[in-house]
């Protein structure tokens, strides 16, 4: 069975615990049903592996010819977005199986990875955290990253520094989410807390590997 | 319909009375105590009502042993189990929020009457 999906952020809303009344923040998850696309195995790519396909292309012509001829030959429709997920064993997974929300249950931990939303060009508070200094009191520092670095030795700055530059549209990963419920009808996946990425978002759902105790 | 709002619509109560700044109400809340659960009831005057749909709630004040007491509600909590409406009041604001500097006589407000009340129970069910 695969552990990771792909699905699409729909938004954010609140649902009631039924026992106590308490309300927890959910984000509203569409995932899959996702259909493999093409599976890679030891023997022949070197690596085992299924390609998902997720969101089906229904409108003519829309494709690339190089993933036209793709799906022709694994005998799968067009899909909008392919991903790789590695697993441990093929045997038993074709093209063209199809995998549903059911993947999970109520009461998982799932990690999320996604595309964060774009900042743009951010200053060192905004991105780094940085504290900045005092608004008033004539301080004539207001925002400013301040010293970075010493003086003739080393000469350099240190890597890492942090400094102003583009924030966002970055490769975020949000683990242990908890699944508040499942609906399969509407292939709908509920997890507690938020998830990267703006609504519409392309998401990645993995489950979280059973630790030992 | 979108997803989120079907999703909101499931979790709302349908049976509600229609709430209005004003109305004297009785909320019935469910106090849970370890593995006990009880029903206590909190009187008092709705004095304001904020927000839509699911995220809607509402401030219920009264006067217990002479100090103001204000509550606020999730309208659709489970925590609410019932609101029962004494009477409704005729005020002109949606908050009323004066009523804090008001004690005594002067923090009262009058009933509307029997007709307008029926007017008032019928009319805001459709909308909501």
């Amino acid at each position: 069975m695969l552990t990771e999906l792909i699905g699409r952020k729909i938004g954010m809303t609140q649902i009631f615990e039924k026992e106590e009344g308490r309300l927890t923040p959910v984000t509203v998850v569409q995932v899959g049903p996702c259909r493999i696309v093409q599976v890679k195995s030891l023997d022949k790519e070197g690596y085992n592996a299924v390609q998902l396909g997720f969101d089906e292309e229904k409108k003519k012509n829309r494709a690339k010819k190089a993933l036209v001829g793709h799906s022709k030959k694994h005998g799968v429709p067009q899909f909008r977005h392919l991903n790789e997920v590695r697993v441990d064993d093929v045997t038993e997974l074709t093209s063209g199986m199809e995998f549903t929300v059911e993947t999970f249950a109520v009461g998982d931990k799932v990690h999320v990875t996604g595309v964060s939303k774009g900042k743009g060009f951010a200053g060192v508070m905004k991105r780094h955290g940085f504290g900045g200094g005092p608004k008033t009191h004539g301080s004539r520092f207001h925002r400013a990253p301040g010293s970075i670095g010493q003086c003739v030795f080393p000469g350099k700055i240190i890597k890492g520094r942090g400094m102003p530059g583009h924030m966002g549209s970055d490769r975020v990963t949000v683990k242990n989410l908890q699944v508040v419920e499942v609906i399969p009808d509407q292939n709908l996946l509920l997890l507690k807390g938020a998830v990267p990425g703006a609504k519409n978002g392309i998401l990645r759902i993995r489950k979280k590997k059973e630790t030992k105790k | 319909m979108n997803i989120i709002e079907s999703l909101e619509t499931r979790e709302l109560k349908k049976d509600l009375p229609v709430l209005r700044p004003g109305a004297t109400v009785r909320v019935h809340v469910r106090i849970i105590e370890g593995k006990k659960e009880r029903i206590q009831v909190f009187e008092g005057m709705v004095i304001g009502i904020q927000g839509t749909r699911l995220r809607e709630s509402f401030t219920v004040r009264k006067i217990s042993n002479g100090v103001g007491v204000e509550r606020t509600f999730p309208l659709h909590s489970p925590i609410v189990e019932r609101i029962e409406v004494v009477q409704y009041g005729k005020v002109r604001r949606a908050k009323l929020n004066y009523l804090r500097d008001l004690s005594g006589k002067a923090a009262r407000i009058s009933a509307v009457s029997r007709e307008q009340r029926a007017k008032l129970e019928k009319g805001n069910n459709a909308s909501r």
